[in-house]
């Protein structure tokens, strides 16, 4: 992309690191924040893991086994809570973190203290979302939510003191996404490198930017919504009580009003590092970077008006319906630029298909799944079908695992090597790679034909007709988990030692971030780079 | 924690079925893969349509479905053919274009944009406006109004125009659920009270909940809607075909919502007006019951019979209930509250009180206009002379009436 006028001096002086806990705890470098948000979102993966392959076992086969109903509920709720704000998001925000100011040229984030105060809202959100689990085994309360991710009421008006507990994380959740938002916005307007016009943005930024915008924009909506069902719990108001003159629908548009966009908020930084990956091993330039960068804008825009094909069941009048429908099926089209311009970089390229690459094709096929299966449940009349079934479960596992985790998992095997100074074990990678998309299959391919057998979601116990598709995919969801090991495994042993990993550690790799060696230095680009 | 869950019940005798039958499905895929997939019950589609909506569903979703394969195809196609072709190892030299540089190129870049349009908004498009006006129309020509009341967990179904209503809970014993018993055919799809519709008739029916959102679904009907309290929400169904259908509760409403199924009997009109005929004369004989005197034997016997359709879900056969959610009714504060006031009117937050209006922001549901005056009164008189409680005292149904 450009090239690189400085060389790094090292630079001694003015460097203070407390040690122990104590770094960690005050550190304000993007590099440190950036290692905690990734290993606090692989920790939460798998306790969110744990909770669903709990929930898988239960619907091995008919008949309640290992739990109660209520317990049942309080786990596949908690799970999408934890795998959405405890697991993508952070390790979105990790990404940004590390890669934006070596990418852009900047020393550090725009807002060192904001960034570290950020993180360490998480730990405490994420006990209060789970911690009703424990209460309720020393005798405290009923559990945790129980109403699924989506509290809608007045299921969770009706709930127990999990749904207090999941309220009250949501919004220190929110609060440090909202912080994490602002110090990117301001530190890629203001901390490019000289000569670094927005059209030379790395895409990822790019993607990261138009995330933190739909973050600011529509969390808010959220908090207000909790806000006003923790009034209605405790403070007798009636938002969404019609004897009160309320109306649970209020709730719906305004969570999925937060909802629809927080897909995109998960997905867009994804979108913005899988053209690095896949220029890098097609050793060819990305193709359509202006038309990548309008996508991502106008995927955005549509994201915030299109939030009522969440609930068409729920009853609308029919303009309401078209409108919803059309605008819903109207980002398939800024979507589909973005499919070409991925197929069109690789396209007459040199390519190798090492680990990234691999995640990386991986994710385009099974993400096309996700997307497909998306415009056919935006049609109102076919939606009534596939609505509230698992047919549903499967399209947005192939959004936000293949399309989430899996553009994660992409992005670490890319970079790990430029933040831990060592090359991965190449074998064990492809290995995951091969295990995770096969048990990924056999997990949600079965889940696609129960829902259009008329399988609802969210039930502990199913007729006998669903029996031989939950097993399946209660093998697959276990394979899957098991082979997340791996993974764990692999970045562990890389943190610890390996071979070393040069700047530039693929051969194909450009941008700024190569420029630097192998873990860069404390401190980076003291000295800003020249983008000519 | 699950973990914790996980392994102290894989102690207890469940683990050994849970086992079993683990290792029957793996030799299944394994050993006899295709072989066990061909026989099993694999159900790949939507299941058979009866009513005009659900077949133009079925066809809608199988026009989509080969739209989106032949997509998915082309395009991976191209991809797949790009990976064998342009990789390192075979020696392909990168290309260095990163856009459209002809007005060729540009054509191809713009063919595949102008094809998805045309999908989207045409061949998807158009037939998806005309289904959705159809399903829509709930109010022409219709022959009769169904309306349908979800609570925590059961519907209640009501003929307006016949002037009968009932409750529908679930038939399949709690020994089934609990593996302690093998499962029947229809198990957690079946009811106590099936709704009976005629065949041949348009059916405009009324959704709205006591409690919680809920949905109903059929899906060979092809309709799903929510059932959302204090509105009222509407769909249609015409039957073309007898038969017995079934669907559940589609949107998480607590506990039970995995225990709360839809049963359709649908029959010839003449089959549907004896049935609406019998149930009319049931609702009249059970009418009349509330202005005669009951023994407490009598209500005790119906009230168990009620209990244990009505209320067993929540607080339990044993009356312990599932605190601090579902509070017990043994030794209750609220059970052992007296029956009446001097004057025979309610007290506020009593027993009756309790039963007969629930209590907002909890399960515990206003059975005032789902019960009938026989029905509230065993249920009142069982609960307070059973679990341990010994009021010793009971309510007749004409109390309950003069009440309402």
């Amino acid at each position: 992309m450009s090239s690189v006028t400085t060389t790094h001096p090292a630079e001694p002086h003015g460097e203070y690191h407390p040690g122990g806990l104590l770094r960690w705890l005050t550190t304000t470098n993007h590099k440190d924040i950036g290692t905690m948000y990734m290993t606090f979102s692989l920790i939460m993966f798998f306790v969110g893991g744990i909770m669903i392959l709990a929930v898988r076992a239960e619907l091995f086969q008919p008949g309640l086994q290992l739990m109660k109903p209520e317990f049942f509920n309080q786990l596949i709720g908690v799970h999408a809570l934890v795998m959405i704000f405890a697991a993508l998001m952070p390790a979105a925000t990790g990404f940004a973190n590390w890669m934006i100011p070596l990418m852009i040229g900047a020393p550090d984030m725009a807002l060192p203290r904001l960034n570290n105060w950020g993180f360490w809202l998480l730990p405490p959100a994420a006990i209060l979302l789970t911690l009703p689990f424990s209460l309720a085994l020393l005798g405290f309360g009923d559990g945790a939510i129980a109403t699924g991710w989506t509290f809608y009421a007045p299921l969770s008006v009706q709930g127990g003191w999990g749904v207090d507990f999941a309220i009250l994380a949501v919004h220190i959740l929110g609060i440090s996404s909202i912080m994490g938002s602002i110090n990117i916005i301001v530190t890629i307007f203001n901390m490019r490198a000289p000569g670094m016009t927005m059209m030379k943005l790395p895409l990822f930024a790019w993607g990261w930017l138009i995330t933190a915008f739909l973050l600011i924009a529509t969390l808010p909506v959220l908090a207000g919504a909790v806000t006003m069902l923790l009034t209605d719990r405790h403070f007798g108001t009636h938002f969404f009580d019609a004897a009160g003159g309320g109306d649970p629908i209020l709730f719906q548009h305004l969570f999925w009003f937060f909802g629809h966009p927080e897909v995109y908020i998960l997905l867009l930084p994804v979108w913005g590092l899988m053209p690095h990956v896949l220029s890098t091993f097609s050793r060819k330039p990305i193709y359509g970077y202006k038309a990548q960068v309008y996508s991502f804008i106008a995927i955005g825009v549509l994201s915030v008006v299109v939030w009522a094909h969440h609930f068409f069941t729920a009853g609308m009048p029919v303009p309401a319906l078209i409108y919803f429908m059309f605008s819903t099926m109207a980002i398939s089209l800024p979507l589909a630029v973005l499919f070409f311009c991925w197929i069109a970089t690789m396209w007459k390229g040199a390519m190798s298909f090492e680990t990234p690459m691999l995640f990386a094709v991986g994710f385009i096929v099974l993400f096309g799944i996700a997307g497909l299966t998306g415009l056919i449940l935006a049609d109102v009349a076919a939606d009534a079908q596939y609505h509230h079934s698992y047919f549903v479960v499967a399209h947005f596992h192939y959004a936000l695992f293949a399309g989430g985790i899996m553009g994660v998992m992409t992005g670490v095997y890319y970079w790990l090597p430029k933040w831990t100074g060592h090359m991965y074990n190449e074998t064990l990678g492809k290995l995951h790679f091969w295990l995770t998309v096969i048990s990924f299959n056999l997990t949600f391919i079965p889940q696609f034909f129960l829902g259009l057998a008329g399988m609802p979601r969210r039930i502990p116990d199913y007729a006998l007709q669903f029996a031989e598709f939950n097993a399946i995919s209660t093998v697959g969801a276990f394979i899957l988990g098991v082979s997340q090991l791996l993974f764990a495994w692999n970045v562990w042993a890389c943190v610890r030692g390996g071979k070393k990993a040069a700047g530039r550690s693929w051969e194909g790799a450009e941008g700024l971030e190569w420029e630097l060696p192998s873990p860069p230095p404390h401190h980076s680009w003291e000295v800003q780079p020249q983008i000519k | 924690m699950a973990g914790n869950t996980l392994e102290s019940r894989m102690r207890g005798k469940l683990a050994a079925k849970f086992f079993a039958r683990f290792k029957r499905s793996i030799s299944l895929l394994i050993t006899f893969g295709p072989v066990g997939i061909v026989n099993a019950a694999y159900n790949f589609n939507f299941p058979e349509p009866v009513t005009p909506i659900a077949r133009e569903t079925l066809h809608i979703h199988n026009e989509f479905m080969l739209i989106i394969t032949i997509l998915f195809v082309v395009v991976f196609a191209i991809m797949i053919y790009s990976m064998i072709k342009h990789r390192k190892s075979v020696g392909h030299q990168p290309a260095s274009f990163t856009g459209p540089r002809s007005a060729l190129q540009w054509l191809w870049v713009l063919i595949p944009f102008a094809i998805l349009l045309f999908i989207d908004f045409v061949l998807m498009g158009i037939p998806a406006v005309k289904a959705i006006v159809t399903m829509e129309d709930t109010k022409t020509r219709a022959d009769m109004v169904l309306k349908v009341t979800g609570m925590q967990w059961k519907w209640q179904y009501e003929y307006p125009e016949a002037g009968i209503k009932f409750i529908s809970t679930l038939a399949t014993p709690r020994e089934q659920i609990a593996n302690a018993e093998a499962k029947g055919e229809h198990y957690l799809l079946e009811v106590d009270n099936p709704v009976v519709l005629p065949v041949g008739k348009k059916v405009r029916i009324l959704l709205t909940s006591t409690d919680v959102i809920h949905t109903w679904w059929v899906p060979q009907f092809g309709v799903k809607r929510d059932a959302i309290p204090g509105f009222l929400r509407e769909t249609w169904v015409l039957i073309e075909k007898p038969g017995t259908y079934r669907g559940q509760c589609a949107e998480l409403c607590g506990k039970d919502h995995g225990f709360m199924p839809v049963v359709v009997h649908a029959v010839p009109e003449p089959e549907y007006l004896a049935w609406l005929d019998q149930k009319k004369a049931e609702a009249k004989a059970a009418a009349g019951g509330a202005d005669r005197t009951w023994s407490s034997e009598e209500l005790m016997a119906t009230g168990k019979d009620i209990y244990e359709k009505q209320c067993v879900a929540c607080h339990q056969a044993s009356g312990l209930g599932l605190p601090p959610a579902f509070p017990a009714l043994a030794g209750s504060k609220v059970v052992n509250t007296p029956l009446l006031d001097m004057n025979g009117k309610i007290i506020k937050d009593s027993h009756v009180d309790r039963v007969m209006n629930g209590k907002p922001g909890t399960a515990m549901q206003a059975f005032r206009n789902t019960l009938s005056d026989v029905e509230l009164a065993a249920v009142i008189t069982y609960e307070r002379n059973s679990f341990g409680n010994h009021r010793g005292d009971m309510i007749q149904p004409a109390q309950i009436k003069a009440l309402r």
